[in-house]
Formats: structure tokens, C-alpha cells, sequence
């Protein structure tokens, strides 16, 4: 007797839940990945922008399997990668490197991170660390009924302004804010909004410069790397992979050659 | 590679080795500084908190209580206790009304309609009697109890009690040398252990996955829990008087379910003692607020999502595994059928560890789906002691309408209390389900793991049965 595939059961990996939204999954404009601290709703958001039913649930790290699903909005077509929910992209984790090298070498078009508006403060330790990795990012400010609920009260303009990207506030648990949140992620997408993001200050001069000076020599030999800043920070920090990745050649070879498709294979997510 | 490209390569990497030593070593502190007093700047610039905090604070208070070193045991073992006394209750009428319509009235109309056809025995003997049956009864026996044991588990889960539990029983896992999270891996057991070893994604020190991994079929799972609740109602139940009947019952199965935890945290300290050393890594459990479950919604989704699945895989197995059981009892050899044959067989050692050949023989056949170990049991015990009257003949999978005529069977079949509770704590401690075993070979991708997965649960029963068998008979007699 054939034990039973757990994956091919799943809703998630079954094509025809797509068909109801028209999208076949093999085309699409444009690659949006979802990334955020854990237990903020990225599941949530998820379901509701791709009409899934992953499994939601209150606790952190809940979400283990990669979830993949796609949505339509005006004219284009987005594909949208579930990422593990991490705090930060520095460590060594199992779910940080996933959720780090897919941005680092995913190349998405745009990046939606989920921040929890009730603790507004460390979740943006993650935008920070995103925002150093790629220009395009909308911040889905999720939680936005909690947050009213315990009296918080946010300026979301200024939030954005401070940030240099789109802010959209949302309460996913009851589907509110999601048309904005697919407008200024086709906004983003299509270039109609220009992201200025926030750099770090505070860092020395002379540090400064050494990060200049390395991100000109790795845009000389790596021409398709798309976040040279990000590498030169981490080769500053002597981080091993990142060492590795360039001796090797794979840092180069990755943005030439390979395609979407076979990225986000090479990254474990099961492709249909 | 050209070797111009390669001095490239290393030129960079000379480059970035000399400012780092020019900058120093603590770039990185300084980065992740520089990142906080950024983020600590913008959100002071945003966000204002208003008036009071009158909601944190009672989230705290109830944090308080329910992660307290005295309550929050008690309460765990309080709301588990309610659960499933909440699930045996609601359970029976809708379990008693789904059996009358899919045994009582559309098995005979079925076998009704195929005689009319003109079936011969042996087809409507396969696939009336056989598979048709076992999938009626999975259905009746089933579905009540999973349609409110998901959504009332899945509540407290929207809520977030879980990440309570695991902030609970963190400690005693960690002095186990186990990971805290398995905690919560092990709450997604009492699902489905197939469900749970996948969870243990989430656990990202090899060594503390596998000790979740190999541990984590000692979480009662949804297709053993049925078991314990007949076995209870009637062995345990029938012990004390009729009013308290059902709390002493759900009680015996909260029991079982707690031996399975201490079970699974002694394990784990044995593993992380023997093959599986290591010390316990750290990581930080965020509580999440409490969030008003919605309830319709969790109704929906964990109907759909867990209880149809369940229900789907429990029927998939159950179709062939009541064709097997047919045939086992229907092929003969020489005198008797190869039931008989393997019953005889395996009484003697059956007996000896308090259990006998037929409770064997119905776990050996069930182990794609622990759902199917009770009609086995029932059907087998019937076919074997001839009673043919009460069952609808040989080899027909069935379930006795009331719990009183399911007795007589056991007593019959000469099953003591001994029995009940050797059964009961059988069903806790053996081999994973099959589904499970696949489920543990692609997520380790090891046969040595897997077979440990089956082995040492396994062993462990057939000792614990042995001797509680043993103390029985020594102070009891039986």
C-alpha cells in the first residue's frame, strides 16, 4: 500500500485552486515575496491575497512548509512566496538563511514585509535589515485593529515618509486594507512608486567608505548583482558563506543565468 | 574561470580582510546598534501610546495564571480534560445516528441491491461486507468526535494557549535535553502524528529534531484516542457508579494521554543521555497577545482543513484494510482460515503480556490507520469464537450499537480488566501508523531513524504490558 503524500494532499500544491483566479502558475509579471517576524500574520495575508487556506494559527514558527500562491491585480499577474517568518537576517538559523538567500538571490520584484503594528519598534529591525537587501519593499502594517485596541495610536504617513517606502495599514484576520495593500504592491512593481528607502546612518566614516569601495569593486566583476552594498556589509563582517559564494563564482553565476523557476527550486520551494 | 577573474575574486577578498582589520572587529555590534537606535528613532517619531494600558495588563493577567508554577499544570490538564469530555458527550447521539443510517439501513439495502444484480458471494462478501463496511464504520465512529475535538483544539490555538503550553512544559523538556519547542510539536501530535513530525521543522538543531521526531508518536493521536474511549467506557467506566461513569472515563483517557507525555519527555532524556547526545540549544519563545478567536471562521477552516482530511485518509485506508480483513478470515488453509491460523499462533504470547492473539493480529492489520484497530478486534473475536448470530457472518467489519453488547463480546472473547487496560495502554505505546513512518523517513531521510521511530515504541509496550501483566497477576490473580 502507497502511504499517502502529505504535499500532494495539501490544497497548496494543487494547481487547480489557481485556475479559480485565472493565473496559471508557470506565468506571471511579477514575484512578490512576504517576509516579517513571526506570528505577525504573514500566513493570513497570504490566504487573502491568493484566496488559499493555509493553515493559520496563534503561535510563532508556525509556518514550516513554504507556501507559494498567485493573484491577479488589474492587468498583471503576481506570484507570492510565503517566507519563515524570521527576527532578524543575520544569524545563522535555518529559517533566516531561507528567508536571506531567497531575497538575496530570489531577486523578487517586490518584497511585502509584515510588520505587527502593536510592537512597531523591533519589527522594524527587520525592515532595516530588508531595506539594506533591496530598494522595492511595501511594509503591510498588519494588526492595525490590535494596535487601536491597546491605544496605540500611528502615523502612518510619517511612518512612510521616515522609511522612504508604501505603508499600508491592515487588519488581515478581517480582510480589511488588502485593495490598497495590492495597490502599492503593484505600484511598486510597475515603478509608478519610486521607494527611497532609509539607509543606516551612524556608521563610522571610514567604514563607510570601505563599504563604497567594495560594493564599486563587486559591481566590476559581479555587473548583475543587485545589492552589492548588502555583500560588502557582510564581507566586512567576515561572514564565511558570503566568502564562500564569491570564491566559488556562485554570487556571479545565480542573477545570469538561471531562471526564476529554477531560483526558487534551488531554494527548496516545490515549483508546479 | 580565467585567472583574471579569479585574482578579481581575491582581490576583494584581500580588500575586505584589510578594512576589517582597519575598522576592527566590532563593525557588525556597530551595525546591529546603528539598526536599533534607527528603529528606536522612527517608531518614537510615529507611534504615541494613548491613556492606559488596561488590555496589556490583562493579557498579563492572564499570562500570569496560566504560565504559573502552581495553576498552569492544572489548568493544561483542566482544559484537556474538558475537551475531551466535551468530545465523548457530543459525540454519541450524532455517532449513534450516522451508525443506524450507514450500517443499519444502507448495509442490508446494499446487500439487498447486489443479490437483486445477482453478486456473487465472494464480490458482495469483498466489497460490501468488507470494504463498504469499514469505511461506514470509520465514517460513524469518526467524524462526531474529530467534527469537535479540531475546532475546539483550533480555538485554543487561535487564541494562544499553545505557545502557553510550550512556555509551560519548556523547562522540563530542556532538563530532558530536549528543545522547548517540541512542546508545541507535540501539541500538533495530539492531531496527527504525521502532522506533528513535520512540525518539527520548526526545531533547528538536528539532534533535538530527531529526539521530537522519534518522541513524538507518544502524543495520543486522533486515530487511537477512539480506542481509548470504548475501552474506557467500558472497562473503567463500568468500575464506578452510573452518574460519574463518563468524568471517570474521560479522566482514564486523560490519563493515558499524560503517561504519553511523561513517556515522551523520559525518552527524550534517554536519548539525549545514550545516542543522541548534546546539550539543550536556547531560544527565545515570543507569548503572543490573546486574540478573540473567530469563531465561525475556525469552525470552517478546521472542518475542512483538518476533519475532512483526516476523515479522507481514514477512509482510504480503511477500504483496502477491510478487503484484507474479509479475505484473512475468508481463505482457509488446511482447518481454518489464516485468521485462525495467526491467532492461534500468537495467543500463547498475547496472553503473556496480558493482551492475546487477536488484539495482535488486529495491530499487525491496522498499521496503516490506527482507526481500524477496534472493528479488527471486534470482528476477528466474533469470527474466531463463532458467534456468528451477532455479527452479520464471517468477516464482516462491524460496530455493536450499544456499548453494553460490545462488552459482552470482550467478556465473551475472555477479556478481563486486565485486558482493557493493557489494550488502552498498548494503543499509546507501539509503532507509528504507516503514514507516519513515511512521513519520518522523508523528513529524515534516514532508514535508521525510521526504524528506530518503530522499534523502540514497539519494545517499550510489549515491556510495559508484560509488566504491568506480571504485578496483576502477582497481587490480583487474574
Amino acid at each position: 500500500m502507497k502511504p499517502l503524500n502529505q504535499c500532494e494532499q495539501c490544497t497548496v500544491h494543487k494547481e487547480s485552486t489557481f485556475i479559480k483566479y485565472g493565473i496559471n502558475m508557470s506565468r506571471y509579471d511579477y514575484l512578490v515575496a512576504l517576509a516579517g517576524n513571526p506570528n505577525t500574520g504573514k500566513s493570513t495575508v497570504f490566504n487573502n491575497l491568493t484566496g488559499l487556506k493555509q493553515h493559520t494559527g496563534n503561535w510563532p514558527g508556525k509556518t514550516v512548509t513554504r507556501a507559494e500562491g498567485a493573484f491577479s491585480y488589474r492587468d498583471k499577474k503576481f506570484k507570492i512566496v510565503d517566507l519563515p517568518g524570521t527576527y532578524s537576517l543575520l544569524t545563522m538559523s535555518t529559517d533566516e538563511e531561507i528567508a536571506r538567500d531567497f531575497l538575496l538571490f530570489g531577486k523578487p520584484d517586490v518584497t511585502v514585509v509584515v510588520v505587527d503594528a502593536t510592537r512597531i519598534e523591533r519589527n522594524l529591525n527587520l525592515v532595516l535589515q530588508i531595506l539594506e537587501i533591496t530598494d522595492h519593499v511595501v511594509i503591510c502594517l498588519n494588526l492595525i485593529d490590535e494596535a487601536k485596541r491597546h491605544n496605540l495610536e500611528i502615523d502612518v504617513l510619517q511612518l512612510s515618509r521616515d522609511i522612504g517606502v508604501p505603508v499600508v495599514p491592515t487588519a488581515a484576520r478581517h480582510k480589511k486594507g488588502m485593495e490598497t495593500l495590492m495597490q502599492s504592491i503593484y505600484d511598486v512593481a510597475t515603478g509608478a512608486y519610486q521607494c527611497k528607502p532609509k539607509r543606516l546612518k551612524n556608521i563610522s566614516p571610514k567604514a563607510s567608505r570601505a563599504i563604497e569601495n567594495l560594493t564599486k569593486q563587486l559591481n566590476d566583476i559581479f555587473p548583475h548583482l543587485h545589492n552589492a552594498r548588502w555583500i560588502a556589509m557582510r564581507l566586512l563582517e567576515g561572514d564565511q558563506r558570503i566568502i564562500n559564494a564569491i570564491r566559488s563564482g556562485e554570487l556571479g553565476t545565480i542573477h545570469q543565468e538561471e531562471t526564476t523557476q529554477e531560483k526558487l527550486k534551488s531554494y527548496g520551494y516545490e515549483t508546479v | 574561470m580565467d585567472t583574471k577573474q579569479f585574482n578579481e575574486k581575491e582581490d576583494i577578498l584581500t580588500n575586505a580582510t584589510r578594512y576589517r582589520e582597519e575598522i576592527g572587529e566590532n563593525f557588525y555590534d556597530t551595525m546591529l546598534e546603528s539598526i536599533y537606535s534607527e528603529a528606536a528613532t522612527i517608531a518614537k517619531k510615529s507611534v504615541r501610546q494613548r491613556d492606559d494600558k488596561r488590555i496589556y495588563t490583562l493579557d498579563r493577567t492572564i499570562d500570569r495564571i496560566v504560565t504559573s508554577k502552581v495553576y498552569g499544570f492544572p489548568i493544561m490538564v483542566g482544559l484537556l480534560a474538558v475537551v475531551f469530555w466535551i468530545t465523548i458527550v457530543g459525540s454519541n447521539l450524532p455517532s449513534d445516528m450516522l451508525y443506524i443510517l450507514l450500517v443499519e439501513t444502507l448495509h442490508p439495502a446494499l446487500k439487498g441491491v447486489a443479490s437483486t444484480i445477482g453478486f456473487p458471494w465472494w464480490l458482495d462478501g469483498l466489497l460490501i461486507d468488507g470494504a463498504y463496511l469499514s469505511v461506514a464504520w470509520v465514517v460513524s465512529v469518526m467524524l462526531p468526535p474529530m467534527a469537535i475535538f479540531f475546532p475546539l483544539f483550533t480555538l485554543l490555538e487561535d487564541f494562544g494557549y499553545l505557545p502557553r503550553v510550550a512556555f509551560n512544559m519548556d523547562s522540563l523538556f530542556r532538563k530532558a535535553g530536549a528543545h522547548g519547542k517540541q512542546a508545541l510539536t507535540m501539541s500538533m501530535g495530539f492531531g496527527c502524528n504525521a502532522a506533528g513530525v513535520i512540525s518539527t521543522r520548526v526545531i533547528d538543531s538536528p539532534r533535538e529534531r530527531i529526539i521530537a521526531i522519534l518522541t513524538n508518536n507518544f502524543s495520543l493521536c486522533n486515530g487511537r484516542w477512539p480506542i481509548l474511549i470504548l475501552i474506557s467506557t467500558i472497562f473503567i467506566g463500568s468500575l464506578v457508579p452510573a452518574h460519574i461513569a463518563g468524568l471517570v472515563s474521560a479522566m482514564a483517557v486523560v490519563s493515558v494521554a499524560l503517561l504519553g507525555i511523561v513517556l515522551s519527555i523520559v525518552l527524550s532524556w534517554f536519548l539525549s543521555h545514550t545516542i543522541l547526545k548534546g546539550e539543550a540549544s536556547t531560544f527565545s519563545l515570543e507569548l503572543p497577545p490573546y486574540r478573540p478567536p473567530r469563531i465561525l471562521r475556525t469552525l470552517y477552516t478546521s472542518l475542512i482543513d483538518r476533519t475532512i482530511f483526516v476523515l479522507w485518509r481514514a477512509i482510504l485506508f480503511a477500504t483496502p484494510a477491510g478487503l484484507v480483513i474479509w479475505l484473512v478470515a475468508n481463505i482457509s488453509i488446511g482447518d481454518a482460515s489464516l485468521a485462525d491460523h495467526f491467532i492461534r499462533f500468537a495467543d500463547p504470547f498475547g496472553l503473556f503480556i496480558g493482551l492475546n492473539g487477536i488484539i495482535l493480529l488486529a495491530f499487525i492489520i491496522a498499521i496503516p490507520a490506527n482507526e481500524i484497530i477496534i472493528p479488527t478486534i471486534l470482528m476477528l473475536t466474533v469470527t474466531t469464537l463463532g458467534m456468528h448470530e451477532v455479527g452479520a457472518g464471517t468477516g464482516v467489519m462491524f460496530e455493536l450499537d450499544s456499548v453494553s453488547a460490545t462488552a459482552s463480546i470482550f467478556h465473551t472473547g475472555g477479556w478481563t480488566l486486565l485486558t482493557g487496560i493493557n489494550l488502552m495502554l498498548f494503543s499509546l505505546i507501539h509503532n507509528p501508523c504507516s503514514t507516519t513512518l513515511y512521513t519520518i523517513y522523508k523528513e529524515t531521510g534516514s532508514m535508521k531513524w525510521t526504524a528506530l521511530a518503530a522499534v523502540i515504541p514497539l519494545t517499550l509496550g510489549i515491556a510495559v504490558c508484560f509488566f504491568v501483566a506480571q504485578i496483576w497477576r502477582l497481587f490480583l490473580g487474574g
